[in-house]
């Protein structure tokens, strides 16, 4: 499977979480996607961690404006009804919980929820901006992903790169699975159509508890 | 009154090396491009900076490190300017990595007049590190200390004669929280008008802040 179907069905299965009337933030990358596949009718609210919420699709070349951009700088629209505010209210926002949902890359998620997606020592080492927040902060954080990285597990007993944040994490959707994090570990609730339970927990570090697990819808 | 309104040059006058300089902006937008310029023209060297993030290499923040104009660099993300990695990798600029809305409220703090902000944010990763934690209502918090500057160099989109700010979409950012937290708060903005020209209920950060007002 190409990697730009793996995305696909990764921020079509995301968008499944989100619901009318909820805030949410998505990270960079892949998560921006999910804004593609909200529920019919459902209005959501974008919120963008540089300064507003309103978040709309990129604008049509040409009209774009130099001081509307996402947090990854990328030119962006703002919605009728949306809000600009300053770095301190826009952390208020998302550390105070009045965020929903936030959708975020990893690096690795573990067994009891820790997230790392920030740095790799020695290597790179871009800066958390507003992930640390975002993981504290968020009322539900889903990690979206690919299951592995070259076929070596992202998902393991204990993450062995320096976390974002400790045990925030509640939801893992990747092309093969969905996973829900409990205080128990990690729970196998769906599988994609073109897998396999084997094949998700020998894709897998950690260990899955395996009851009731249905098809992933894509 | 004195007035307000002067050149970049005469704004700077008083920055010296090994100052602490905090510039407004997120990925340059909201930065004080014509502010850097002068930075880089005066010459000045041996800068604490602390911003968002440090630009890109031929933008923002990036032009000081790029230059070798920056001592320690303190930000919530250096991923745009590759030539940052590499100095702190070399060990030639010392990079403090802090999570972006500690950053804001450890600014905010700062002009404030709070001793510190408790943040449940980084508990339990590398940034607790030499921080005094403590439980509140059941909660562990760090305490992050504020963070002042020598200057501030903000950018605005209007201001009026008495420095009274509106910053346009996503350039407000950090700058309404720098320009309540430097000795010395430097406003380039794209538009100047008479005072009473901006209304009172839509003025963003009030004059009494604003040291020197350069238009853009």
């Amino acid at each position: 499977m190409s990697k730009d179907i793996k995305r696909e069905r990764i921020a079509k299965r995301v968008g499944m979480e989100l619901a009318d009337g909820m805030v949410v933030n998505l990270g960079i990358g892949m998560p921006t996607l999910v804004a593609n596949y909200l529920p019919a009718g459902a209005d959501v609210l974008f919120q963008s961690e540089n300064g507003f919420v309103g978040l709309g699709p990129v604008p049509e070349t040409g009209t774009e404006d130099r001081d509307t951009t996402n947090a990854g700088g990328q030119p962006v629209t703002i919605m009728p009804g949306g809000a600009c505010f300053d770095s301190a209210m826009s952390f208020a926002i998302i550390r105070g919980g009045h965020v929903d949902v936030t959708v975020l890359g990893a690096l690795e998620v573990d067994a009891h929820g820790n997230l790392a997606n920030w740095m790799v020592p020695g290597k790179i080492v871009p800066g958390m901006g507003g992930a640390m927040d975002l993981t504290v902060g968020a009322r539900k954080v889903i990690v979206a992903m690919e299951h592995t990285a070259k076929g070596a597990p992202k998902i393991l007993p204990e993450c062995t790169l320096p976390l974002t944040a400790k045990g925030q994490v509640d939801l893992i959707v990747t092309d093969m699975a969905v996973i829900r994090v409990t205080p128990a570990g990690l729970v196998l609730q769906e599988i994609a159509p073109d897998t396999t339970i084997e094949a998700v927990v020998a894709a897998t570090g950690a260990k899955l508890t395996i009851r009731d697990v249905s098809v992933m819808p894509y | 009154m004195k007035n307000k309104i002067t050149s970049a040059s005469e704004a700077l006058a008083t920055l010296q090396d090994g100052m602490t300089v905090m510039i407004g902006g997120f990925l340059c937008v909201g930065t004080p491009e014509g502010l850097v310029d002068e930075v880089l023209q005066k010459g000045i060297r041996e800068l604490t900076v602390i911003g968002n993030d440090t630009g890109f290499p031929d933008k923002g923040i990036g032009r000081l490190i790029v230059a070798k104009r920056v001592k320690k660099a303190v930000a919530s993300h250096i991923g745009t300017n590759p030539e940052t990695g590499r100095q702190m990798h070399a060990g030639e600029t010392e990079v403090v990595l802090v999570p972006q809305g500690t950053l804001a409220e450890q600014v905010r703090a700062a002009g404030a007049g709070l001793g510190g902000v408790l943040t449940p944010t980084g508990v339990g990763t590398v940034v607790e590190e030499g921080k005094q934690k403590l439980i509140i209502d059941g909660r562990e918090f760090l305490l992050e200390q504020p963070l002042a500057a020598d200057f501030a160099l903000i950018k605005a989109h209007k201001a009026d004669e008495k420095g009274n700010l509106v910053y346009r979409r996503a350039a407000r950012n950090f700058n309404p929280l720098m320009a309540m937290a430097a000795k010395v708060v430097v406003a380039e903005v794209e538009e100047i008008v008479p005072v009473g020209a901006i209304d009172p209920d839509e003025v963003m950060t009030p004059g009494l802040f604003i040291t020197h007002i350069v238009r853009a």
